[in-house]
């Protein structure tokens, strides 16, 4: 039997994460994931996990490399500036391949922005700002359902493909109260003998060591094809978009997560109050960006848009990724405000034409 | 024929990457003894910090972590915490531990994490090739400080002395690696420690006063002398907090 409870986004994803077997989870409060880390301090002792309120977002990524390096199953959580500490964390457990979820729920930026919910996280979830050639999995819920959903789906990519893998909202979906389906039973298991360091090497006849450096640079090299060619089998694997509108051909809006969600009702609206049939695209994830599925969803359209909480960080990469006949415009803002219905409607029917608009460069 | 003495099995056959006349390697060897006669080497992780002992994961013959910059007690606490029944060490040299790691050493002995530090000062960064740290001594010359370390860059670091005022830890002890008997009481000291984590007692440290005798520029001999002589005047030896038998966990 499936569990249902209305739950804010924040407490709905720490439910579900203790439900999927997480086993540590380490954290440091940052608005808006607060109650995330506040649900967590009390379901994860309560049923005999690891709960740790770290001094930083520095240290609890580190407490996370240690606990994911000793073959536990973890996650932990922050925002926006909380994220940018976290980077070399990341880049530290993409490099010794250590399999873990890290929750972002952005808010406004740069610097310490806004509280308020935007998407202008893409470029440091997406790219990082970890040093080195590196990928983490970025999935992009757009419901507290989504959410609860992807953090189950970032354990099983995270530990097939010993990855760290992000599942990023905004602040809109965390703080808003929805009815879920919770897990009921936790993830299976994956073996971790072969590589965590668990102190029981002599058992084991080999020593594990979890370790990112190579200081010999062909050994390095080595390592870095290793890495791509399990970055190829990602993308080939997992990248995913849902097309909303499949009966709809006469253009598209793309977008994800809470301007996914807007997107829908805005191609509803252009459908019946302008008869244009435009689909709207929901990128899932971001990294692997779904490339292949996304050219084939706009081929021979004239136009399509691009609507993000962002000043154009995803329309540079529809552009980039698309490399189509279909001219690709942009609507969007960021700062805190949501972009609306009436935003994406009228960008659409301004720019369907040909008309440019100012976008980021 | 009888082996009257012979490597110990805590380490790895790999060799040191230490310069020669650095004490790296005979405090190596000490918890590597340590960890032999106490029998927990197949239930001890290591964590290797950044400095000249990064690859302490390959010289300890344990399972091993290697940590970034100033974040071992961290990497240990979400390793110690999966593992509660495991022996956790870190080894840190003090740009690690003392500066970019400040926050981390405070916060894991804040909470009383059961784990043992290995903290090596030699008031240097060695690795970076003999630049400022927090516990240079007052007029030490580096490269950073080429006119000698003057007041406005700070003073010591007493690492020691300020873990040792959080009341609930466990163990706390500064000795140095400068001649036989120090030595020898240096290996006491690191031994008291783990006794301290396999006891539950929590958090323990063993600060040890070190040379750099390339950093420093001085010959290994007199680099020893100054440890004795010198070093010891700002960083005082002895134990700092002990808090006797009572299980903390």
């Amino acid at each position: 039997m499936s569990q249902v409870e209305f739950l804010k986004g924040n407490e709905a994803i720490a439910k579900a994460a203790m439900l999927y077997g997480i086993d540590a989870f380490f954290g440091y409060p940052i608005t808006p994931q607060n109650e995330l880390i506040e649900t967590m301090s009390h379901v994860m002792p309560a049923n005999h996990r690891v709960f740790v309120q770290a001094e930083s977002e520095v240290a609890a990524i580190n407490m996370i490399y240690g606990a994911a390096g000793a073959g536990g199953r973890v996650m932990t959580s922050s925002s926006s500036v909380g994220i940018a500490l976290k980077q070399e964390g990341i880049s530290y457990c993409a490099g010794a391949e250590l399999p873990c979820v890290i929750v972002s729920v952005s808010r406004s930026g740069p610097g310490l922005g806004g509280i308020l919910p935007a998407q202008s996280d893409y470029h440091q979830s997406v790219y990082g700002g970890g040093n080195g050639d590196y990928r983490v999995i970025v999935l992009a819920p757009a419901s507290v359902q989504e959410a609860v959903n992807d953090v189950g789906k970032a354990i099983q990519l995270a530990e097939k493909y010993r990855n760290p893998a992000m599942v990023l909202l905004d602040g809109a979906i965390a703080q808003m109260m929805a009815s879920v389906v919770l897990p009921t039973q936790p993830l299976p298991r994956v073996d971790t003998t072969s590589w965590a360091a668990t102190g029981d090497f002599k058992t084991r006849g080999t020593r594990n060591v979890i370790n990112s450096l190579y200081l010999d640079p062909a050994k390095l090299y080595a390592h870095n094809q290793h890495l791509q060619a399990k970055y190829r089998e990602i993308a080939r694997n997992e990248a995913l978009l849902v097309d909303h509108h499949p009966d709809h051909h006469d253009g598209a809006i793309i977008a994800y997560g809470t301007s996914a969600k807007i997107a829908i009702g805005a191609a509803q609206r252009l459908k019946e109050e302008h008869g244009i049939k435009v689909k709207c695209i929901q990128l899932r994830t971001l990294w692997p960006f779904p490339k292949q599925a996304l050219r084939e969803a706009i081929k021979d359209m004239p136009f399509a848009l691009v609507a993000e909480m962002s000043m154009g960080q995803l329309f540079q990469d529809v552009l980039a990724f698309t490399r189509s006949d279909t001219v690709i415009g942009y609507v969007g803002k960021a700062g805190g405000e949501i972009i609306t219905s009436d935003d994406i409607v009228n960008g659409y029917l301004q720019q369907m034409g040909g008309e440019q608009i100012e976008h980021s460069v | 024929m009888s082996i009257v003495f012979k490597k110990t099995t805590g380490l790895t056959d790999k060799p040191f990457s230490y310069c020669p006349g650095c004490t790296h390697g005979i405090i190596h060897r000490l918890v590597a003894e340590v960890l032999e006669e106490l029998n927990i080497l197949d239930r001890t992780i290591t964590i290797a910090s950044v400095g000249c002992s990064v690859f302490a994961y390959d010289y300890f013959n344990t399972d091993a972590l290697q940590a970034p910059h100033g974040r071992a007690p961290a990497v240990a606490t979400g390793v110690k915490r999966m593992h509660p029944e495991k022996i956790v060490f870190t080894y840190q040299g003090d740009g690690d531990l003392a500066s970019i790691g400040a926050a981390e050493i405070i916060h894991a002995a804040n909470r009383n994490e059961n784990i043992t530090v290995i903290f090596v000062n030699n008031a240097i960064y060695g690795m970076t090739g003999g630049q400022m740290a927090p516990t240079t001594l007052p007029n030490q010359v580096t490269t950073t400080t080429p006119l000698g370390r003057e007041i406005i860059t700070g003073a010591p670091i007493k690492m020691s002395e300020m873990i040792a005022t959080m009341d609930h830890i466990a163990y706390v002890e500064r000795c140095m690696a400068a001649d036989g008997p120090s030595i020898m009481k240096t290996k006491r000291a690191i031994r008291k420690a783990f006794e301290c984590q396999i006891n539950q007692e929590g958090f323990s440290m063993v600060e040890v006063l070190s040379s750099c005798n390339i950093g420093w520029k001085m010959s290994p001999v007199d680099s020893l002398t100054y440890i004795k002589n010198t070093m010891t005047q700002t960083f005082p030896l002895g134990v700092f907090k002990e808090r006797k038998h009572e299980t903390n966990h």
